[in-house]
């Protein structure tokens, strides 16, 4: 198997696609890990999956598959998305999280009634829409590689640049506006980054799983440290190694989508970190609670014995 | 280090502002005619006040009399359905920079991935603008306002290995170094031991005695004559407002309160004789 990745690293374009994979998750690494400690993990996926329809309608006007035109169509879609579940609940009892359900179901199913009309249509079967659903790496090309590369250094700069706003925003948003700071459009500026990745990515993962480069890698690298500049950067590792393992396994295997194996090589990820992070994983948890146990009961022992023994030694004066 | 030093600024900027001043009666903060509602159901309405300067203003009220909303309007955190509000003579906009803030502890998540320190530097970005890191001074500023607190051995732990009383002294060391002259605590007493109780009333004190003015919205009436000058009594609207010692009494407790306060009342009177 080694030698299959060796020949297909030797191939050119190969390379490019996995270079822009490794950039795609790095980035969704990062800005996911601000949409996860803020607590809208679901917002992502949200987004991806409206951006379905947005694509397809961008395809319907124009009849061209131009990944910058998908890019338009999938943002203008995010936004009527986010708009719709703000709208839902400030005039309804319902909360964010049902309508977020609502939103991502109802864009999603008309997504697919418009691919499969595509899909119908005079220039639809070589449309290769389809492919939007799950992902295909290989079939991207290189202008495709060029936008997604580009995109992803524009995601980077911006979370360099507003990094300590981000911070606050996402740890105390309330103390934020009282500071001044325009918290409102932080927020919105989050969500577009946020959509700006996950079209980057629908290509390549897909829009039903793209959320899980957002969520997976930034809940892995919350499991190693308690540091905020270092659990981003650990996220975007995870995720460029997430993408990375995601293409060269589709490119291996015929027919095997992108999208899956990125979010398998992800939950592995996230797994092991879980299990195995020395402070907050499940392993070096049930080890401390066993070390204070043991602890605890000898400390008991202890006094047990030295009362006892006060105990003898009375009875032996009494004597 | 000493306090001098750490605030050689905030004490340059009231005289800069006498020397400009045309206003020589700009309250630090002067509330005309407030209404504020939470999904068109009104949570406060015409509430008027002027707070004088340098002083511990405590506001009292029941449950959902509006207290923190109060605050969050004059912040600017919900948005006004009426009125105005005046800091120092100006817009909260303009003057954001004199103001420090304590929101209730809750508000966040304690689970953040950050330091006590990294917290204390937020209250510094303001200063800092745009595209500018906190550095070497800001990070001095905050480990200094972290010692004045009490909470000079925890630095570099990580906030939710921190008990609910020194998490809430991070927020107030964070409020510190924003350096204002007026500042607004949501509840700071709210699930403190007495320890911390007793650290964070002597610190108000001395921010007083450095002309600084506090409102605090508090809870505990058996503690408000002890803590502070001037009240504020709400129940959706302002009951009475001014010197605890005048505004302080059965009366208006009663109206603030409902029947609830009359035990508290007698006994407070019993204890007075």
């Amino acid at each position: 198997m080694w030698n299959w990745i060796v020949a297909i690293l030797s191939d050119p374009n190969t390379r490019w696609i996995l270079l822009g994979c490794l950039l795609l998750g790095f980035s969704s690494g990062i800005i996911g890990s601000f949409t996860f400690l803020r607590r809208q993990s679901l917002m992502g996926d949200t987004l991806a999956h409206a951006a379905l329809p947005g694509i397809c309608i961008a395809f319907m006007l124009t009849e061209t598959k131009s990944v910058g035109l998908f890019l338009f169509g999938a943002l203008v879609a995010g936004i009527v998305a986010t708009f719709g579940i703000s709208w839902i609940t400030r005039y309804s009892r319902i909360k964010q999280d049902a309508a977020m359900g609502i939103v991502l179901t109802v864009f999603f199913g008309i997504g697919v009634v418009m691919l499969t009309r595509i899909q119908h249509g005079a220039s639809g079967s070589q449309s290769g829409l389809d492919k939007y659903l799950f992902g295909q790496a290989a079939s991207m090309v290189m202008t495709d590689v060029y936008v997604m590369g580009g995109v992803c250094l524009v995601l980077l700069i911006a979370c360099l640049a507003w990094f300590k706003e981000f911070k606050l925003v996402s740890f105390d948003p309330g103390f934020a506006r009282g500071m001044g700071l325009p918290v409102g459009m932080l927020e919105q500026l989050i969500l577009l980054l946020t959509v700006i990745a996950v079209v980057a990515g629908i290509q390549a993962v897909g829009v039903v799983l793209v959320a899980a480069l957002l969520v997976t890698p930034a809940a892995a690298a919350r499991c190693w440290t308690d540091s905020l500049s270092l659990m981003v950067l650990l996220a975007g590792v995870f995720g460029a190694l997430s993408g990375a393992t995601g293409t060269i396994f589709s490119t291996l295997v015929p027919n095997l989508p992108t999208g899956p194996v990125t979010v398998l090589a992800a939950t592995v990820l996230f797994a092991g970190s879980a299990l195995l992070a020395p402070r907050r994983g499940l392993l070096a948890r049930r080890l401390r609670s066993l070390q204070a146990k043991s602890a605890y009961l000898r400390e008991e022992h202890a006094t047990l014995q030295t009362l006892s023994a006060q105990r003898a030694q009375q009875e032996r004066g009494e004597l | 280090m000493s306090d001098a030093i750490l605030f050689e600024k905030s004490q340059l900027q009231p005289n800069a502002n006498h020397l400009k001043g045309t206003q020589p009666t700009s309250a630090p903060l002067s509330v005309r005619d407030l209404a504020v509602a939470y999904h068109k159901k009104p949570v406060l309405s015409g509430v008027s006040f002027d707070i004088p300067e340098g002083q511990l203003i405590g506001i009292l009220g029941p449950n959902g009399a509006g207290k923190s909303t109060l605050i969050k309007a004059v912040l600017g955190l919900v948005p006004k359905m009426h009125g105005e509000v005046k800091i120092f003579g100006q817009s909260y906009r303009e003057q954001r920079r004199r103001i420090g803030y304590v929101p209730q502890r809750e508000s966040v998540d304690w689970d953040f991935p950050t330091h006590a320190l990294d917290v204390v530097m937020m209250g510094r970005y303001g200063h800092l603008g745009w595209f500018r890191r906190p550095g070497k001074k800001e990070r001095d500023l905050a480990a200094h306002c972290l010692e004045q607190v009490g909470m000079g051995d925890y630095m570099y732990r990580q906030i939710s290995q921190l008990s609910g009383g020194q998490q809430q002294r991070v927020f107030l060391a964070r409020a510190l170094v924003q350096d204002a002259e007026l500042y607004f605590m949501d509840e700071p007493f709210a699930g403190v031991d007495a320890t911390t109780e007793k650290a964070i009333i002597s610190l108000l004190e001395q921010l007083k005695k450095q002309g600084k003015t506090v409102l605090v919205v508090h809870h505990d009436l058996a503690t408000v004559e002890e803590y502070f000058d001037h009240v504020l009594l709400l129940n959706g609207r302002l009951v009475a407002g001014g010197p605890t010692n005048e505004v302080f009494v059965p009366d208006t407790l009663q109206e603030t309160y409902g029947g609830r306060i009359a035990m508290i009342g007698s006994r407070s009177e019993k204890g007075q004789v």
